[in-house]
């Protein structure tokens, strides 16, 4: 063990600082969302809260959480969330297993076509007309399946499939074993790492995005996921309409209920993701790998 | 048919030899792959694909609920145009304003945004204690998992002229308050900084993982030799990590044309417009909301198509220097 110099514990201590610097500027903003979602009205309108709550009380969430729009919203996102990632997860496999194999005829083509969508795309009307000729707008489906592969997403996934050596394939296939067998048998069990990184990227897509409902969604706000209601909400779109709808009487809501609305639609995911962060770097370092 | 290879040997003799497999031994020793393809590639050609087929919409008169084919070009004095409405585009204030804001707000995000990660991934390999650097990476990923939605709703909060968090700082420091929404070139820099604050963290991941390939017998020589922390940053870790910034600022700089929707959608407000609305904002609003169909689609077209042609420049870029496209 060598003693550390003078000055390089000073180096050291500097680094720490600028990371506790840096944390503090990461997590500032949800500690004052949180302060407000916990604060008395009082203190609010006086401007006093920052990053500690006053007045503390839980009223805010108790409103949220017994209003039956959020908890109608809150279960439709997290059911929509689940199938499209179910979904795409499957996608994704079927897609990335047939073209590991280097003698697949096709396989070319099919790479090709792929790699061509990487790089164009018709744009947001062209898209809009399709989904407008298919039926889909203001259909619940229209959220699932438009965006149930993502090629950034299967090239990951096939990368991790080449770091499976072809001996295991080859003597299952010598063994008798199908291809679809060989894929659920050896391939999917040894992937576990990449399908709970993938599993995290489509799902926190799909809870965080709104653009698609927004374009493709619009009498039917049934469907609407929570991440669209909160945008109408915090930008009071139709603020007496959406206030009246939401269950609330007043036109424009109180700021602790509108922080308690924003932590009820983020905190799921920030309770899921470092347990997975072991998985994601996997998956973010594989993406950017040489194959 | 197979592949075949014809060889001459020493003698004068052709040789030939198969290579590959027939499409018929393809299919019946691959069939069950090719099942597991027909979903892919029908998700494929129907969301990817046939969506192109409409972007002759872009040459032609829009009418409701005729079929594509029917459509009768787009004309102008009653004689065919076909790119009047790229003409019509290109004379539209709102959209040249969109355009010019598309690239003007990424090529800042690519100014501030691309050398952040790298910066902080330099410091947290600076850091000794495991324990704490872990804590510190999980803390710096959490911005990555919040919608535009909350990080625009955090941002207006925080930044609020009268009783934000930020201009609460500056009054209690002696400074005016700064309006950072409503004046336009501030909302600028709010919106740059929050694009930082949302991707620093997150986009370290990968210059971590390249400095954990570098090799630590080139620190410790350099220790041997008294190189200092700095001169092993400058002179060891930096170019250990130079082939992947390079291809990042590369394929970053293919992605100027481009733009997400939900970020400047979630951040724009009334008063900023003249710097907020950019192409895909305007084609919503143009497109989706007003059913200006023809005119948005060229638009769209025309950021494809520039987009195209800067991705295809910064992969050959990329290949030339050797390193992997996104191909």
């Amino acid at each position: 063990m060598k003693v550390k110099s003078t000055s390089t514990k000073i180096g050291d201590a500097v680094f720490v600082i600028i990371c506790i610097l840096i944390s503090i500027i990461c997590i500032v903003p949800m500690l004052n969302l949180a302060a407000r979602s916990l604060s008395g009205t009082e203190f609010l309108i006086r401007h006093e809260v920052y990053i500690w709550p006053k007045g503390f009380n839980l009223e805010a969430y108790q409103t949220v959480l017994s209003d039956p729009k959020y908890q109608r919203a809150f279960v439709w996102t997290a059911f929509l969330t689940l199938v499209c990632t179910l979904l795409s997860l499957t996608m994704t496999a079927l897609c990335a297993y047939p073209l590991i194999f280097p003698k697949l005829k096709g396989r070319g083509f099919i790479n090709v076509l792929i790699t061509i969508t990487m790089f164009f795309n018709a744009g947001t009307i062209p898209n809009y007309l399709l989904m407008s000729d298919l039926h889909l707008l203001e259909n619940p489906l229209v959220l699932i399946i438009p965006a149930c592969l993502s090629i950034y997403n299967m090239i990951i996934m096939r990368s991790f499939f080449y770091g499976i050596p072809d001996s295991l394939r080859e003597s299952a296939e010598i063994d008798g074993a199908s291809h679809i067998k060989v894929l659920w048998k050896i391939y999917i069990p040894l992937s576990k790492p990449v399908f709970a990184s993938l599993a995290l990227f489509y799902a926190v897509g799909r809870w965080n995005g709104y653009g698609d409902a927004l374009m493709y969604i619009k009498t039917q706000k049934q469907y609407f996921p929570l991440q669209l209601l909160l945008y109408n909400i915090l930008n009071n779109v139709n603020a007496v309409e959406v206030a009246a709808q939401e269950g609330f009487m007043q036109p424009g809501l109180k700021d602790s209920l509108k922080a308690a609305t924003v932590m009820f639609a983020t905190v799921p995911i920030l309770l899921i993701y470092p347990w997975l962060q072991r998985y994601f770097i996997a998956g973010v370092t594989m993406g950017a790998v040489k194959e | 048919m197979a592949k075949v290879k014809t060889y001459t040997d020493d003698n004068g003799n052709n040789i030939i030899v198969k290579t590959g497999i027939t499409w018929g031994q393809s299919f019946k020793k691959y069939w069950q792959l090719y099942l597991l393809l027909l979903l892919p590639i029908a998700y494929l050609l129907i969301f990817k694909y046939t969506p192109m087929r409409y972007i002759v919409v872009a040459f032609k008169e829009y009418k409701l609920n005729m079929p594509l084919k029917e459509m009768p070009w787009a004309t102008t004095n009653k004689q065919v145009d076909y790119f009047k409405y790229f003409k019509k585009a290109f004379q539209n204030p709102d959209f040249l304003r969109a355009l010019r804001n598309t690239v003007k707000l990424n090529l800042l995000d690519l100014i501030c945004g691309f050398p952040a990660p790298i910066i902080f991934a330099l410091i947290l390999n600076e850091l000794c204690f495991k324990r704490f650097k872990k804590v510190v990476q999980t803390i710096a990923y959490m911005p990555h998992f919040l919608s535009w939605v909350i990080i625009a709703s955090l941002v207006s909060h925080l930044f609020a002229t009268n009783d934000g968090l930020v201009n609460q700082m500056i009054n209690y420091l002696g400074g005016e308050s700064i309006s950072f929404l409503g004046d336009p070139t501030n909302w600028v820099r709010t919106y740059v900084a929050a694009g930082v604050w949302q991707n620093f963290g997150w986009g370290s991941i990968i210059y971590l993982a390249a400095i954990a390939g570098i090799n630590t017998e080139l620190y410790e020589a350099a220790s041997v030799d008294g190189a200092g922390r700095f001169k092993k940053m400058w002179h060891i870790t930096l170019p250990g990590i130079k082939p992947t910034i390079v291809v990042l600022l590369i394929m970053n700089l293919g992605y100027i044309m481009g733009g997400g929707f939900e970020r400047p959608f979630a951040m724009k407000n009334n008063l900023v417009m003249e710097n907020a609305e950019v192409i895909s904002t305007f084609v919503y609003k143009v497109g989706i909301q007003q059913l200006k169909f023809p005119l948005t689609t060229a638009v769209g077209l025309f950021q494809s198509v520039v987009g195209l042609f800067f991705l295809l420049t910064a992969n050959t870029i990329s290949r030339k220097l050797g390193e992997r496209g996104i191909w």
